[in-house]
């Protein structure tokens, strides 16, 4: 009976959560008659998918896609090299200072991006990079706390004798991150690579910000504009939504297992 | 490079000097912190100190940003009301609700990584694209969250319209992304040594008693944790309000974050935006040490042997 009750809330509650997603994709493929119909058309007869190209071509989509793939690929390389190399001298360096700079860069993750906002966009305009990509890029080449922290973590699972080794036979501080560790760390690297890519793919208050003129949009600004000039066209925002959440989704899949590894295994490690 | 990973060396355990290697190694985040962090910090509580226009001269006006926002600025108040008012709807809820998906999912039943999938699954977007779903699930006419409700006989609300429900909407759409913290509560949950449950049964304890005495001490330090982490994101809401409501109807959801931006980028009052930002700061801090001096009362961490009347 008990387990009876918690397989229907976890079905109703699980189907809470994806409807909205299951509603947008049916508003997408929708006839112009089935979206103003009432009562709604929960599952049209016509599936029409030719509206997703048509969405596509209302707005220089094109541009503001060619825009995102750019922050998104530069910013992931630089967040994963940065964050590695700094988590890598966390770990396995001992130098004055170390335990406390390490707090101190716990501690940066309580900021709110509130306060930095207005002198982040004061020193970005006096560097002449508005209306360019570069906020949304460069500080990404400067690690980030938090993923920092992950890798950190992970570095410190791998034992030290590994290092050892390699040291007797002649390596470096570099080589040994770059040709042991850095393999070693893989799977880490594709937790901090898939939270960087949907961050900056999601990211709407930066460009909003950095970025006025219209070919240096990235997507989520390009939606926000066209649900702005087109409010009823419904049908095409949809679409373009759903473009909009398919890659987070794939990376989503493909990387859950180590997503849900990761989150599931730390505690089990501490 | 001189010097060699120290912990290589036999007498790892003694301290020592490692050269100039570990400064090159974390020196992107030495400099990220310096230029996009504490610079910028320390630049804001400058401009806070100034009227700042965007363009034009800047004049040195003391705390006077501060002063004018406490006594003279009744928006301000308004706002900073709004954004606790939904503090104090979010993070109670965002606690409960992910504590509770997590329990259920640690029941283990079939499927139960199809679920957790399902609950994580908001997480993965958001901004725009949760912003334009909500808009449509919430119509007023079309909606098809009225349309269910009316099944259940409910005549639903003007959710976007209504100046009562505006921030009922936004925090439903803001909880629509619980997955992170779902995941450290269920993190929590699957550590927790499965004896402690059979010694309890074992001595006729009962499961409520078990939920108090075993579940939550031992998540005391998730809880702390999403706690915290709640209140910051709440208090930062923006990007929500921003695009569903606008700051409406009649500024009901006009949140602190979105009179902090309306202030630096529609009014150009540059000066006047950085003092009301380093208040939300100060506010958070505040609110995140209260919450963590509370939270010696009721945090157990494993290994630590209290003493009683300790913390005070």
């Amino acid at each position: 009976m008990r387990k009876t009750l918690a397989y229907a809330a976890l079905i109703f509650l699980s189907a809470l959560f994806v409807a909205p997603f299951l509603w947008t994709l049916i508003t997408a493929v929708k006839s112009q008659a089935d979206l103003v119909a009432y009562p709604p058309v929960l599952w049209p007869a016509d599936w029409h998918w030719e509206n997703f190209t048509d969405a596509w071509g209302k707005l220089s989509f094109n541009i503001f896609l060619k825009n995102s793939v750019i922050v998104v690929v530069l910013s992931t390389i630089g967040q994963l090299f940065s964050s590695s190399l700094v988590a890598f001298g966390f770990a396995r360096f001992r130098f004055p200072g170390r335990d406390a700079i390490f707090v101190l860069l716990l501690a940066t993750m309580m900021i709110p991006w509130d306060v930095k906002m207005i002198p982040l966009y004061m020193e970005f305009n006096y560097l002449g990079w508005i209306n360019t990509l570069k906020p949304l890029i460069v500080p990404a080449w400067f690690s980030e706390a938090f993923f920092v922290f992950l890798l950190r973590q992970y570095i410190m699972t791998i034992p030290t004798e590994i290092d050892e080794a390699a040291r007797m036979d002649g390596a470096n501080a570099w080589q040994i991150y770059w040709k042991i560790h850095l393999p070693l760390m893989a799977p880490a690297l594709v937790l901090v690579g898939t939270f960087q890519f949907i961050n900056a793919w999601n990211d709407y208050l930066g460009p909003l910000i950095y970025l006025n003129d219209q070919t240096t949009y990235t997507l989520p600004l390009g939606l926000a504009l066209f649900k702005g000039l087109h409010e009823v066209d419904v049908v095409s925002i949809a679409a373009v939504t759903i473009i909009l959440c398919l890659p987070p989704l794939a990376l989503f899949f493909y990387a859950q297992r180590y997503i849900m590894d990761s989150a599931l295994g730390s505690s089990v490690k501490g | 490079m001189a010097s060699q990973p120290a912990v290589t060396r036999p007498s790892r355990r003694k301290a020592r000097g490692a050269g100039i290697a570990p400064w090159l190694f974390i020196s992107p985040w030495i400099l990220g912190f310096l230029f996009f962090t504490l610079g910028p910090l320390a630049f804001s509580f400058v401009m806070s100190l100034h009227d700042w226009p965007v363009v034009g001269q800047r004049t040195f006006v003391g705390l006077d940003n501060y002063r004018v926002m406490f006594l003279h600025d009744p928006q301000f108040w308004t706002s900073l009301g709004i954004t606790v008012k939904f503090a104090a709807l979010f993070v109670p809820l965002n606690i409960v609700l992910s504590f509770l998906l997590a329990v259920l999912l640690n029941l283990n039943l079939k499927g139960t990584p199809i679920y957790r999938t399902a609950f994580y699954l908001p997480s993965v977007i958001s901004g725009v694209a949760l912003v334009t779903i909500w808009s449509w699930l919430y119509s007023k006419e079309y909606g098809l969250l009225n349309y269910l409700l009316s099944f259940a006989g409910i005549d639903g609300p003007n959710w976007l319209g209504d100046t009562g429900w505006s921030i009922v909407a936004i925090t439903i759409a803001s909880l629509w992304g619980l997955g992170g913290s779902m995941l450290i509560f269920l993190a929590g949950l699957q550590s927790v040594p499965k004896e402690l449950y059979e010694a309890a049964r074992v001595s006729g304890v009962p499961a409520w008693a078990q939920v108090v005495h075993i579940t939550l001490p031992m998540l005391s330090p998730m809880l702390l944790f999403t706690f915290i982490t709640s209140i910051i994101s709440a208090f930062q809401q923006l990007t929500i309000a921003l695009l569903l409501t606008k700051g409406g109807p009649v500024g009901s959801t006009y949140f602190f974050a979105m009179y902090i931006y309306d202030n630096a980028f529609k009014f150009h009052d540059m000066g006047y935006a950085a003092a009301m930002s380093w208040v939300m700061f100060l506010i958070i801090m505040a609110l995140s040490m209260l919450v963590m001096r509370w939270s010696s009362a009721w945090v157990y961490y494993e290994g630590e042997v209290r003493k009683d009347g300790d913390h005070a």
